[in-house]
């Protein structure tokens, strides 16, 4: 009978899918514990409307904090917040996503309570009261599993590792006061710039095509935009030989100093397959490689390779798709 | 400007890794370690603001055992002013344990700021700038990828997910650098000449009490991979009906 806490990120208002991946690990570890989730939500005034949202998918509880001084990020306000709520709810374990909020929030909130903390897990589970992570380290190539032994175990997972389960629980909502004054933070946020609205994430997205220096020009760029707007529910990635030549935000970098992601499709266009790209996405369900060299290594992490010119492939593959996906 | 940057020595990734006969620590005979490419990059931050400011002292701090003193020459070579090395036999996976040992060496350091890289590849935690922000009660901003400094402040960009956020903080202040802010210099030989006479002070580290242990390590199936579906466009039918029966992606 142990709880379990959930950070529920939102950003601009809104909910993040993350929010839904945490609450939904955090209850498969109150469904094993016997307890219950408690998920806690701040934002601007009107954020309890998403309170329901969270309780869809396994909230038992919503802690809600209000106040215009989480209208942005607060990372101060937020961890005093989280820390103070976390310490007195007597909770079994702490779940965050690894996010860019959640990096940030999960460590400052571990050492206010002298607890330990396991980030990026691709799965967590409870064994005889203690809780064990899975944890990829150097780039990937050696999985740990971590005990977690302190009262809360902090965690993170990685996004797109438990997808959002529909478990619908009360989710009484409980307005929780903050901490400190979010408005006096040291630490503000003055602008938050958004890229693109409306298009997916690469931490969000199902399917990511990622183009590399065989596309030859920034401009070529768009037969990898155009594959995936066939597709739906893609997003776009890149190298760092591409993001170093400026053809694409660093952003959109994935890999070891770049992005971490898993996707259920992984399509690398023009890609050679470096060691410090593969950190980024060997845990893709399934790769495709489309490149012209059959010696590149990146077609032994592929499922599926083609050898040839991606200015040739990908156009008649986005036909294709476009064809497969005619109904949807 | 007095800045300190925490940096750590980190195996060359590009190896297949080997477990340790206890199952639960890597095999690092004939392992090549550098300097992280994180830290670089912040080393190489400080180095910029202490050049514009005009004057200052950039320390650098790395924990680790006897051959960190190498990872530090590195970055007196590259210009920064002294080292400090804090000695444990290796370098613990928690990173509790190390911000802990951090904070207690820079509590009284009189820093303007404290940079540290965002994340190790090895341990992949990302945690240590943070932990040690909040153990010395400073303000943090983590990842960040532009920065300005001036005054007693600072603004720093942070890179979201589609998205960036700007912020502003006061100093003293803990930052992680993320990859984009700058590129790190090499060492030039006149820096490697001089970084011999710049002083290095060794110590113990006092390691906090570890809050969590690797109970094992393994290491995880290479990808089947491998399989060409065929040459040119005229592949492209038989690969849409493999993610469409045997992927089941499309
Ligand atoms: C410290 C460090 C960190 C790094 N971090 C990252 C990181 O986070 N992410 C990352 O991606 N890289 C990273 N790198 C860089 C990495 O080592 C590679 O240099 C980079 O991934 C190569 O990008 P690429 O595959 O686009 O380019 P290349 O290696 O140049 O490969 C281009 C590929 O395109 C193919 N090609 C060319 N023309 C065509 C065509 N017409 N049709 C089909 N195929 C074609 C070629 O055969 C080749 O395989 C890092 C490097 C270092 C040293």
């Amino acid at each position: 009978m142990a709880n379990i806490f959930a950070y529920a990120e939102a950003r601009g208002g809104e909910l993040r899918k993350v929010a839904l991946e945490t609450v939904t690990a955090a209850r498969k570890l109150a469904d094993a514990t016997g307890g219950e989730v408690h998920a806690l939500l701040v934002g601007a005034a009107g954020i309890t409307a998403k309170a329901t949202l969270l309780a869809e998918h396994g909230a038992d509880v919503v802690m809600v904090c209000e106040h215009e001084g989480f209208t942005h990020y607060n990372p101060e306000a937020a961890a005093a917040l989280a820390a103070e709520q976390i310490g007195k709810g007597g909770f079994k374990a702490a779940v965050f996503s690894t996010s860019a909020q959640g990096r940030d929030l999960a460590p400052r909130i571990a050492a206010k309570l002298q607890v330990g903390l396991v980030t990026d897990s691709i799965s967590v589970e409870m064994n005889n009261d203690v809780l064990l992570a899975r944890h990829p380290m150097n780039i990937g190539k050696v999985i740990a599993t971590v005990a977690i032994a302190s009262t809360p175990a902090l965690v993170s997972i990685r996004p797109n590792t438990y997808s959002p389960v529909a478990n619908p629980k009360a989710g009484r909502v409980e307005n929780v006061s903050p901490v400190a004054d979010p408005s006096a933070s040291r630490v503000v946020v003055t602008e938050m710039i958004e890229g693109g609205k409306g298009k997916l994430d690469l931490a969000e997205a199902p399917v990511i095509i990622a183009g590399g220096r065989g596309l030859k020009s920034a401009e070529n760029f768009s037969i990898v935009e155009d594959l995936a707007a066939a597709f739906g529910n893609a997003a776009v990635g890149a190298t760092r030989a591409v993001t170093d030549d400026g053809w694409r935000p660093h952003s959109d970098q994935i890999g070891q100093t770049g992005r971490l992601v898993s996707p259920d499709l992984y399509i690398a266009v023009g890609i050679s397959g470096a060691v410090q790209h593969l950190a980024g996405m060997r845990t893709s369900k399934t790769i495709v490689a489309i490149n012209k060299d059959k010696d590149a290594p990146i077609f032994k992490v592929a499922d599926y390779g083609i050898v040839g010119d991606v200015l040739e492939i990908v156009p008649a593959l986005t036909a294709a798709v476009r064809e497969a996906r005619k109904g949807h | 400007m007095k800045i300190a940057v925490c940096v750590k020595r980190v195996p060359d990734m590009d190896v297949r890794f080997r477990i340790a006969g206890d199952g639960a620590s890597l095999d690092e005979t004939g392992i090549k370690f550098d300097l992280n490419d994180f830290d670089a990059w912040a080393v190489e931050a400080a180095l910029q603001l202490k050049e514009k400011a005009g004057d200052g002292e950039v320390v650098v701090i790395s924990l680790g055992p006897t051959q960190a003193q190498e990872t530090i020459r590195k970055t007196l070579s590259m210009g920064a002013d002294r080292g400090i090395h804090l000695q444990t036999d290796r370098i613990p996976f928690d990173g509790f344990a190390i911000a802990t040992a951090l904070a207690a060496e820079l509590r009284d350091g009189g820093y303007d700021l404290i940079l540290f890289g965002k994340l190790s590849p090895d341990s992949s935690n990302g945690i240590t700038g943070p932990m040690v922000a909040e153990l010395l009660d400073l303000p943090c901003v983590t990842a960040v990828s532009g920065l300005e400094v001036s005054n007693g402040r600072g603004t720093a960009k942070r890179e979201l997910e589609g998205a960036q956020e700007m912020m502003e903080f006061p100093l003293p202040a803990v930052l992680t650098i993320d990859e984009g802010l700058n590129k790190a210099r090499y060492p030039s030989l006149k820096g490697i000449m001089a970084a011999k006479k710049k002083p290095l002070e060794s110590k113990p580290a006092s390691l906090g009490d570890p809050k969590v242990k690797i109970e094992k390590l393994e290491l995880p199936p290479d990808r089947a991979g491998g399989r060409i579906v065929g040459e040119g466009a005229a592949a492209v039918p038989e690969l849409i009906r493999l993610l469409q029966t045997e992927a089941k992606v499309l």
